[in-house]
């Protein structure tokens, strides 16, 4: 139960901190002037060149092999919904790390979104 | 305000992108999996699973729409909140339900119809919220 515990720990705070990193990274680019293909292009280039990028990427893949990992152990119809938290500490994150302004609308829409979530991996 | 709708309608466009994009490329690495068959765990099965996966056209296409997902959502979070784009991603469990339905004629119990229709009301509510919250930089103002 504890190693279940702890992988489902490193798969949630893994994502969520890899996608709060490359988030950051994203807003230290800026915002693309247009969105044509070459401009887009150049623009990704850019944003690969940002130190952020880089720490997110290990802790998705982090993420996905604990992902793996689980599935090996559990069925996935414990997996997916026990893995729909990190919509809310993907919240969490958004609001003290990034700074975000999470509106009520927007919590509610967040656990929801969580609730829906775990009743259609549940089947 | 005309700001704000170009900012909402640019932002809902990215989103939409990301969901086709992930649906696509995961349906295309099923399949091109599936073609492909089960992977030996030996030094020789995986040498030939790797040459099937490299050789093969779904696999491609799959990793072609997963890197347009890639793109899509990088850009989107240049200038959207991540708690916006987050819960509004997951739009394409409700899709994924639908497709299943329509095109591989698949029963849905109604604990899963009742998720799909959670899904889309957050998704609505989290929709109808400002896309940004926070000050972003242009990208020339960064260079």
């Amino acid at each position: 139960m504890m190693r279940v515990i702890l992988a489902l720990a490193v798969l949630i705070l893994g994502s969520t901190g890899g996608e709060i990193a490359i988030t950051h990274g994203m807003k230290s680019t800026g915002e693309p002037e247009r969105l044509r293909p070459r401009a887009l292009l150049q623009f990704l280039c850019r944003a690969m060149r940002n130190g952020w990028f880089w720490a997110g990427i290990p802790l998705m893949a982090l993420s996905f092999y604990s992902l793996l990992v689980l599935l090996s152990w559990e069925p996935i119809t414990f997996v997916i919904p026990a893995s729909a938290l990190s919509y809310v500490v993907g919240t969490f994150g958004a609001k003290y790390i990034l700074r975000e302004d999470v509106s009520v609308a927007r919590w509610v829409g967040v656990l929801l979104v969580c609730a829906g979530v775990i009743l259609v991996a549940a089947g | 305000m005309a700001s704000e709708s170009r900012l909402r309608i640019k932002t809902l466009v990215m989103v939409f992108s990301m969901v086709v994009c992930a649906n696509a490329g995961d349906l295309l690495l099923k399949r091109g999996m599936s073609e492909i068959g089960p992977v030996q765990l030996t030094v020789h099965g995986v040498a030939e699973a790797f040459r099937m996966i490299v050789t093969s056209g779904t696999v491609w296409a799959a990793i072609l729409f997963l890197s347009g997902f890639l793109m899509s959502y990088m850009t989107v979070l240049s200038w959207a909140d991540y708690s916006y784009v987050m819960p509004a991603g997951a739009f394409g469990y409700a899709v994924l339900t639908l497709l299943a339905v329509i095109f591989l004629h698949e029963s849905v119990s109604p604990r899963r119809w009742l998720g799909v229709l959670l899904i889309c009301i957050g998704v609505l509510l989290v929709g109808q919220t400002k896309p940004r919250t926070t000050e972003v930089p242009s990208e020339a103002a960064v260079a």
